[in-house]
């Protein structure tokens, strides 16, 4: 048995036949948090769009295997079921579909993917108040509808609490901390630090140290031009917070 | 004592790629489940109309001397008219010669209990979900079962004759309550209204008839079922709904029919009289066969339904869910006479493959501070034309008038096509008119964000649908708004691309 959540390995990918991703290696244990940093236009959310099946996103060569699965054959909802889950940089609204009525349709539909019954009324409602509590969500988000009319930071906090929901594998925070404010983000942060475990991993994509303050890597990654240039310890984004990303841009230009 | 993960190896992830794409497969491959033909003895009349077939209708129902004058005077004026042809439709030429106008279960005169219903039908309304054995009645609710041109039985009549309230066939009707059909029949669509209202007046076969009396709050939703089931048929039925001082009643509809590759004509009159402080809702939920993918058959589905607010605080609502029928024309409307009247108009018009609706409302204001609502939901897929058509009319007499019309449309595919038409004829300054319109399409990011938490594609497209109508759903009665929403849904499998 290898310990190995996820290994990205020469991933290429695009879309509208531009190349965007021009060969990711990228291999997470249980338990890790990996940040994933680089400048505008670097790739970044592409990576995790692409990871989690965003059909605009063309794979064109290399894998990606998620605790043994191929995952780029699995279809977008079956990623989630099997643990991935995207904590979205723009979070989508869905008029009209109540919170309740969105999260209980994900809940069964994975219930589903699993042989297990749906969940009853009273044990979903149950569910929905505890997770609550994690990000400290009032229960009069529940009847209103996805995202719809939420503040910035509402709408992140939604998605760490539909996170502690589906209790995932791996999460994926895409600028989680975009549009944040301090306390905000401080919410939210402890909210993925609650739900941490030695079982399951994240991905931080951020420009900021600052949510690195709250997030603590194990390891941070460069992304430049569609490949991580760089990677190393939680100095390096202090290293990059000093000093901006021109110092790498000049030093993969040159090579 | 973990169970196996069912996806960890590679065989089985594919199986499951293929059957996905079954699902998707076979939910966009049509299926009707009331597509069915029930194997009835018919006594069907032969095609064709003139006087004759008339005098027949009305023989074989044994009317009295003065309906068969109305049918004959309709018919008459009918003779005279030319099919409308303003709608956004393209209605293929009708053969008015080759429509068989009267088809009824065989059965013996008017049974007086169960046992003398050919079980056959009531298999069938079982199988529609309208169970007609005593036993096994929906509670809370009275049923009319209308089969082709007749109607086969009315539930619960008895518990609501205790309350004066009346409900039976319209036939029944003519001859138990005649100086009450006579006084009202005909009072709200005249049959010089239009072309279609002329044709149901004279060959009418069968329908319900509604009287709520003074301060009655009826007890129990009372609905009709039309059922069209003969071959080179039309169905022409007449609804009669009478609310009088201080009453209420909330009625529904519901229709379906089985699959043919002809189109059958259902031409119906509905006419509701609403008196004083008295409150109607009528909830449609239409589900005729609609027609193949290609369009090759489905029903016509031309329907002239108005409501008269006589009464000063007297209101009217109408909500429909139509999803069926080939092609729609139909404008359910409000006649705001009383003072102080209120009329609501609350649709969903889904259109897909190559179905047309061209639906609306009319709001004719007359009384004074009358107000009105309308929202219209139109979605649209396939090759489908959805039309939403809308008039606010404001006497010069009718001060403080006020409206509110909502009109949005969802577009499923690139392909369709939505239009709106709203007419506004205002004679009064003060009055308050507005109108909303939006047009919107579900967005790749909302499916992909609900694909993200493990949402299916399908089930997706239902939720965000389904939300998209929230607001007409909401106003059906509990019975109706999940049958209805499941019909949203089943009704647009695979019909986003």
């Amino acid at each position: 048995m290898d310990n190995i959540l996820l290994k990205v390995e020469n991933l290429h990918a695009g879309i509208e036949g531009k190349e965007i991703l021009k060969g990711i290696n990228l291999t997470i244990r249980p338990g890790e948090v990996h940040a994933i940093m680089g400048p505008n236009g670097s790739g970044k959310s592409t990576l995790s769009s692409v990871l989690a099946g965003n059909p605009a996103f063309k794979v064109t060569e290399g894998s990606a295997t998620f605790h043994g699965i191929d995952l780029l054959a699995l279809a977008p909802e079956d990623r989630s079921h099997e643990g991935l889950f995207l904590s979205f940089q723009y979070p989508v609204e869905i008029p009209g579909v109540s919170m309740v009525n969105f999260m209980r349709a994900a809940v069964n539909a994975k219930r589903k993917y699993f042989g297990e019954e749906p969940l009853s009324a009273g044990d979903f409602l149950k569910l929905m108040r505890q997770k609550r509590e994690v990000v400290e969500l009032d229960n009069k988000l529940a009847s209103r509808s996805v995202n719809e009319g939420f503040s910035g930071g509402e709408k992140k906090r939604n998605e760490i609490f539909q996170m502690a929901v589906l209790e995932p594998r791996l999460s994926i925070l895409d600028e989680t901390d975009s549009g944040l404010d301090i306390d905000a983000l401080r919410i939210v942060s402890a909210g993925v630090n609650k739900l941490k475990t030695n079982e399951n991993s994240t991905i931080v994509i951020t420009h900021y140290q600052r949510l690195l303050d709250y997030i603590k890597p194990d390891f941070v990654h460069v992304l430049y031009k569609g490949r991580i240039v760089k990677t190393g310890g939680p100095e390096l984004a202090l290293e990059l917070e000093e000093k901006g990303y021109d110092w790498i841009k000049q030093e993969i230009d040159n090579q | 004592m973990n169970q196996t993960n069912p996806t960890n190896d590679g065989r089985n992830i594919s199986d499951k790629a293929n059957e996905s794409l079954d699902v998707l497969k076979n939910a966009t491959t049509d299926e009707y489940k009331y597509g069915f033909v029930s194997d009835i003895e018919t006594d069907i009349i032969p095609r064709g109309i003139n006087e004759d077939v008339i005098r027949l209708i009305s023989r074989k129902k044994g009317e009295p001397e003065w309906l068969l004058e109305f049918r004959l005077a309709a018919y008459r004026h009918w003779l005279t008219l030319k099919m409308p042809d303003w709608a956004h439709l393209k209605i293929p030429k009708i053969d008015y010669q080759a429509i068989s106008y009267y088809a009824a279960p065989v059965k013996k005169e008017s049974p007086k209990s169960l046992d003398e219903v050919d079980p056959e039908l009531l298999k069938t309304f079982d199988k529609l979900g309208i169970p007609l054995e005593e036993q096994k009645q929906l509670s809370g609710m009275a049923v009319d079962a209308v089969m082709d041109s007749v109607s086969v039985k009315t539930t619960h009549s008895e518990v609501l004759a205790e309350k004066g309230i009346i409900f039976c066939s319209f036939s029944e009707a003519v001859k138990n309550y005649p100086d009450l059909v006579k006084k009202y029949l005909g009072k709200v669509v005249s049959y010089r209204d239009n072309f279609f209202a002329a044709l149901n007046s004279a060959v009418f076969s069968d329908g319900s008839f509604v009287y709520i009396p003074k301060g009655v709050r009826c007890p129990m939703e009372l609905s009709t079922y039309f059922r069209i089931n003969a071959a080179g048929t039309g169905q022409f039925e007449r609804t009669l709904i009478v609310a009088d001082d201080d009453s209420y009643v909330s009625y529904l509809e519901g229709c379906t029919a089985p699959m043919r590759d002809e189109n059958q004509l259902h031409a119906a009159i509905v006419e509701i009289i609403v008196e004083d402080r008295a409150e109607v809702k009528y909830s449609t939920v239409q589900n005729w066969y609609a027609g193949d993918k290609d369009g090759k058959g489905g029903i016509y589905n031309f329907v002239t339904k108005r409501g008269l607010c006589r009464g000063d605080f007297s209101k009217l609502s109408w909500t429909q869910v139509e999803t069926g029928s080939a092609i729609t024309w139909k404008y359910p409307s409000c006649v705001l006479a009383g003072d102080n009247s209120v009329g609501e108009f609350y649709s969903v018009a889904v259109t897909r493959n190559r179905q047309q609706a061209d639906t609306g409302t009319k709001m004719i204001h007359i009384g004074r501070n009358s107000r009105s609502t309308i929202v219209s939901k139109g979605i649209s897929a396939g090759y489908s034309e959805n039309s939403y058509r809308g008039l606010v009319s404001v006497a010069p007499q009718a001060d403080g008038v006020r409206n509110y019309t909502q009109c949005d449309s969802l577009l499923l595919s690139s392909t369709c096509g939505a239009h709106t038409f709203p007419y506004l004829d205002i004679k009064n300054p003060t009055a308050v008119v507005e109108h909303e319109a939006t047009t919107s399409k579900i967005s790749e990011e909302q499916l992909f964000y609900c694909n993200q938490r493990g949402i299916p594609t399908e089930e997706a497209v239902g939720l965000i649908i389904n939300g998209y109508a929230k607001e007409v759903m909401n106003k059906l009665p509990m019975e109706f708004a999940v049958e209805a929403q499941r019909l949203l849904q089943i009704t647009l499998e695979g019909s986003v691309g």
